[in-house]
């Protein structure tokens, strides 16, 4: 073996090789080109959820862009100007109308921020399919779940910023949340609000934490996951190993570079997710109130409560937990049972590798109970998600309580009904037509 | 702060008691320039007294057809500049001392007033021709859109009087200066107008989107012939 990365990498004498050549010399180029795209071996059967990935980073990279712009031209100022309209407000208008191309970009980070739940709600849910946080995954799953968790707190705090009606009382009712907390609870809510009521301080720290420390931790997140991933290799819709079967290069059989083959079909999906993003982006920016919530166009008003708040959706499946909690129970009252299975709600989401005990990761081969298990589960938070955006009924509570049963048995009962199933075999190779 | 989270968990259910919005469909002018200059026209006359629409520049109205100097002549009784945005001379704070709270800014009201119920159009097209006489209200109008409303009927001397009936229906009393189809035709380029304004770009944002769909298209020709090029040696 060569000892450094200038004598694996020579020159082939052509003035691109002699400057490849210098620069491996001095940082490993070549050698993380390799690692991670040209000699990064990917199972040849990956299919249709395992598009979400690649277009989870190519939607994080479009908002940081959008973001850096938007950045240059938004004001996180509470304080009312000449007409009366809070300025921060007046800023996002003053994007949509005066700065060239603003509107579109404006677009590009409001409607971005829902593709990128809808993006990684797919993505965790393809681990789900295939057991991608089984061992020896389980830190890539980690680090994803980290990613999930910075994610609801990037899109927490830029909502609070266009400072409307919405953002004003979301924020509101989800930093009141923390006061649920005993002993400390108040204290903590007006140390993370600044201020008595939402304000300028409150505008200004979402704003910090919204475009320097939540995407700081998230970028250094990624890069932490893809890493954990080129590790160990991917996993794939048969949920085996592909690394048992190596050819006499001890390159596996059925892995092929990620570079060129993967690089060129992840094209493929960007262009088509790109169309689906432009559909909504060009015309229905609002998202049908979804994605931008109509009430978020009165700006904000601490005197004026509105009828109806609802957290924007991708929040709404964990605010229906939190509103299904309607009785006090060992001292404990029905608000801070909510907070508590709220949290749980997310944070249940770390153990998955160690609550599933199957034998087989993948569905194909998995039993009728899993299947099952995962079917209910996933109609029981589509339902939590829809009741999260409407005003709650008797009814609809019912319903809502139903479905977080569900939601935490899916989770809490896995390492039963995993055990129990009746897996098929897997295969030694990957299915591939 | 217990008390107050619990009225905003509960808040929802009042939304709920309130019940049904029945709208009416307002017409779609966003294409017809005539109705929106028509609209702005009675905008600036009507309610750029009171209502500021501070986003807005005058000369933003080159969009629906006007040229610069037939802004100035038909449409600036309130600002030097063309360049300016449809602010107003009226004090906040004296606002307030007069109708109890200061009139919102209309600029983006087309699209805060969107619903389940209907667009923000709909709204405005039903509000504006639901006033009624209410001797209980201190301005004497009410509304069955927006009730206990603090505007009085701006447009009264157009629409004329309405009152609402034992059946609970709106009446014309005493007719107005206008016929009620045209003033439903006014009030249709007006709320036209305040759609448009709400969002000046939209309707080059759509045209936009159409060459964007169809380069994506053609791009998504050649990345798919080039994934399929590579691919055919996967076996």
């Amino acid at each position: 073996m060569a000892s450094s990365n200038s004598e694996k990498f020579k020159t082939d004498g052509s003035v691109a090789g002699n400057v490849m050549e210098w620069v491996d010399a001095r940082f490993p180029l070549t050698k993380m080109w390799k690692e991670h795209l040209s000699e990064y071996y990917a199972p040849k059967n990956f299919n249709f959820w395992y598009f979400f990935g690649s277009l989870a980073l190519l939607v994080l990279v479009s908002q940081i862009v959008t973001g850096i712009f938007l950045t240059m031209h938004y004001k996180p100022d509470a304080a009312l100007n000449g007409a009366g309209v809070p300025v921060a407000f007046a800023s996002v208008e003053y994007i949509m109308r005066d700065v060239p191309w603003g509107w579109l970009i404006r677009y590009m980070h409001s409607t971005g921020a829902s593709a990128f739940f809808i993006v990684v709600y797919l993505h965790m849910f393809r681990g789900m399919l295939y057991g991608s946080y089984r061992k020896p995954r389980e830190l890539i799953w980690i680090f994803g779940v980290l990613i999930y968790l910075c994610l609801m707190a990037e899109a927490f705090a830029g909502y609070l910023l266009p400072w409307g009606q919405m953002s004003y009382w979301g924020a509101q009712v989800i930093l009141n949340l923390f006061s649920a907390i005993p002993f400390i609870g108040n204290d903590l809510t007006l140390w993370i609000r600044g201020d008595f009521v939402i304000g300028d301080a409150t505008l200004n720290r979402f704003f910090s934490l919204h475009v320097i420390a939540v995407p700081f931790a998230l970028a250094g997140l990624v890069v932490a996951h893809v890493i954990a991933l080129h590790e160990v290799g991917s996993n794939n819709p048969d949920g085996i190993e592909i690394k048992k079967q190596k050819d006499a290069n001890g390159i596996p059989l059925d892995g092929i570079p990620f570079h060129p083959y993967y690089t060129v079909k992840d094209i493929v999906g960007i262009v088509v997710f790109l169309m689906l993003f432009a559909v909504i982006l060009f015309f229905m920016p609002e998202g049908g109130g979804y994605f931008i919530e109509f009430n978020n166009f009165f700006p904000a008003d601490p005197l004026v409560t509105p009828p109806h708040i609802a957290p924007v959706w991708y929040f709404t499946p964990f605010y229906s937990i939190l509103r299904a909690n309607t009785v006090n129970f060992l001292w404990i009252d029905a608000k801070l049972w909510g907070v508590i299975f709220m949290g749980l709600g997310v944070m249940v989401f770390f153990f998955l590798p160690w609550l599933d005990r199957s034998p087989v990761k993948s569905i194909r081969y998995r039993g009728p109970l899993y299947k099952g298990a995962l079917a209910v589960f996933v109609v029981a938070f589509l339902i939590l998600g829809y009741l999260g955006m409407l005003s709650p009924t008797p009814a609809r509570t019912i319903v809502s309580q139903i479905c977080t049963v569900i939601y935490f048995a899916f989770f809490f009962l896995m390492p039963i009904y995993t055990k129990l199933d009746k897996c098929q075999p897997e295969p030694d190779r990957v299915t591939f037509k | 702060m217990k008390k107050l989270l619990l009225a905003l968990l509960s808040a929802p259910l009042l939304a709920f008691a309130s019940g049904e919005l029945h709208l009416d469909k307002a017409p779609d002018h966003s294409r017809d320039y005539a109705a929106l200059q028509n609209g702005a026209k009675i905008f600036v006359t009507y309610c750029l007294n009171c209502h500021s629409a501070s986003y807005m520049r005058y000369n933003r109205l080159t969009d629906i057809g006007l040229t610069e100097a037939q802004i100035k002549e038909n449409l600036m009784y309130a600002a030097e500049k063309v360049g300016e945005p449809m602010t107003i001379a009226m004090r906040r704070a004296d606002a307030k001392a007069w109708f109890g709270a200061a009139p919102p800014d209309l600029t983006v009201i087309a699209r805060a007033r969107a619903s389940e119920f209907g667009s923000g159009a709909d709204w405005l097209y039903t509000y504006l021709r639901s006033f009624y006489r209410d001797d209980e209200r201190p301005t004497g109008w009410n509304n069955t859109v927006f009730a206990n409303v603090g505007m009085p009927h701006v447009l009264w001397e157009l629409q004329g009087d309405q009152v609402m009936g034992a059946d609970h229906k709106l009446k014309l009393m005493t007719p107005g200066t206008v016929k009620p189809a045209e003033y439903d035709a006014m009030v249709g380029n007006l709320v036209a107008y305040l759609a448009y304004m709400g969002e000046p770009v939209a309707e080059f944002r759509k045209q936009l989107g159409v060459i964007v769909l169809i380069a994506l298209a053609v791009i998504f020709v050649f990345a798919y012939a080039l994934k399929r090029e590579y691919w055919k040696d996967i076996h």
